[in-house]
């Protein structure tokens, strides 16, 4: 889907604005909405890239004029909806009104195991990988109308592979419950000119993650 | 929508979480205490300088970052997939993740909030030099900058530069110099006046 969370390349958003090292939340509520964040994935039983494609789907204006915690709780409550976890009534009531359904639930004894050990998407393939470092590819010009991983200024456009990962879950699949699909994926980079244009800055390469199936050869 | 409504909203999503039995309140504090005291830009500090003091330890960390950062203790969730990327005289790195926030939780903690934001994600892939300035940085004019853009689930650690004038410096009086925008690619390490 071509969402307004692929930012790269647009303009207009003025300075970047550093902020000190300690600085972590700005407010109470933000540590408990990365929290119910995490914790509610468990009993939600969706994907990070569920919960990806729940942040960058919500409607453009909102999600540019939302504080990047508040954007991860309006997706919490669209992920909690859709699973059928909590009912839309009782968001609007701020109130649980029916007993929830039996399921995992995120003991504070597990935590430390949990996000010491993470949840890796590197994944066994037996396919050997069409392309090697070194090798030209072009990204593929398309634009679906499901979640993707390949930004809209990296389409269509010439680069060389860099690096080669392994394979790893394929986000548009995963997002959608439609399986883990993994593919090779590749670090592809590009010149600045090949993206940006004559006038892009000549000492710049800009690098991304591909999936094999984003790639054809050139 | 304003912080006070946020702060209601995220109250309110808690207790029907809690009051439904999804969520238990312990487990969300020891998520926030995690992040808060134990997982942040010290530890990625701590791979930094020791690569800067142990040449061996470079190597490896360049080759398998993950398995070199596991040495050191740490890895885990948004860190599963590492790559260290060196900073030189001739070439500059940045991380960005244009479509979302994607970041090395294990080395770097959370995200900064300008991380996230529309003017970072947008603008450092087109026109790094310009963010490099809004933090303070100029870079020589044939240093070439690579960006980093995470669109997968490999995240990347910059080691900057080793100031000069730190020959001689043990491990710990080094990590306290790196700063974490640094090791982002937003800042140089620098030694204090």
């Amino acid at each position: 889907m071509n969402t307004v969370a692929d930012l790269g390349g647009m303009m207009g958003f003025g300075p970047v604005r550093p902020e000190p090292e300690d600085e972590r939340f700005h407010a109470d509520w933000e540590r408990r909405a990365l929290a119910l964040t995490l914790a509610a994935a468990l009993p939600g039983g969706w994907t990070i890239d569920a919960s990806r494609s729940a942040r960058e789907s919500l409607p453009p204006g909102e999600y540019l004029t939302s504080s990047y915690y508040a954007i991860w709780i309006k997706a919490l409550e669209r992920l909690l909806v859709g699973a059928g976890l909590v009912g839309a009534d009782e968001l609007a009531e701020r109130r649980a009104l029916r007993p929830g359904r039996p399921g995992p639930v995120l003991a504070a004894s597990a935590v430390p195991g949990v996000l010491a050990k993470g949840s890796s998407a590197d994944r066994p393939i037996d396919s050997t990988p069409r392309f090697a470092v070194g090798d030209r590819v072009r990204t593929r010009n398309v634009h679906l109308v499901g979640h993707t991983r390949l930004p809209r200024y990296a389409r269509g456009k010439e680069g060389v592979v860099e690096r080669v990962h392994g394979a790893h879950v394929l986000p548009d699949s995963n997002a959608h419950g439609a399986g883990e699909q993994p593919e090779w994926l590749y670090t592809v980079r590009f010149p600045g000119r090949e993206l940006w244009g004559e006038a892009a800055d000549p000492g710049l390469t800009v690098e991304i993650e591909a999936f094999e199936s984003y790639l054809a050869g050139t | 929508m304003d912080e006070k409504d946020m702060t209601l909203r995220v109250e309110a999503l808690e207790s029907i979480l809690v009051e439904k039995g999804y969520v238990e309140p312990a487990a969300l504090d020891v998520i926030i205490e995690t992040y808060e005291k134990d997982v942040g830009p010290r530890n990625g500090a701590h791979v930094v300088a020791r690569s800067w003091v142990d040449p061996a330890y470079r190597e490896r960390l360049l080759t398998d970052a993950t398995a070199a950062i596991a040495e050191l203790g740490y890895g885990g969730r948004q860190g599963e997939h590492m790559v260290a990327v060196e900073n030189t005289a001739d070439e500059h790195h940045l991380v960005v993740c244009t479509l979302c926030s994607c970041y090395p939780w294990p080395v770097l903690g959370l995200p900064p909030t300008w991380y996230k934001s529309p003017a970072y994600r947008s603008r450092v892939v087109i026109d790094p030099r310009g963010v490099l300035a809004d933090f303070g940085v100029t870079l020589p004019t044939d240093t070439r900058i690579t960006v980093h853009d995470s669109t997968a689930e490999v995240r990347y650690l910059v080691v900057p530069r080793r100031p000069e004038g730190t020959d001689g410096w043990d491990e710990g009086s080094l990590a306290a110099l790196v700063s974490r925008d640094s090791m982002i690619g937003t800042g140089l390490v620098e030694v204090p006046a």
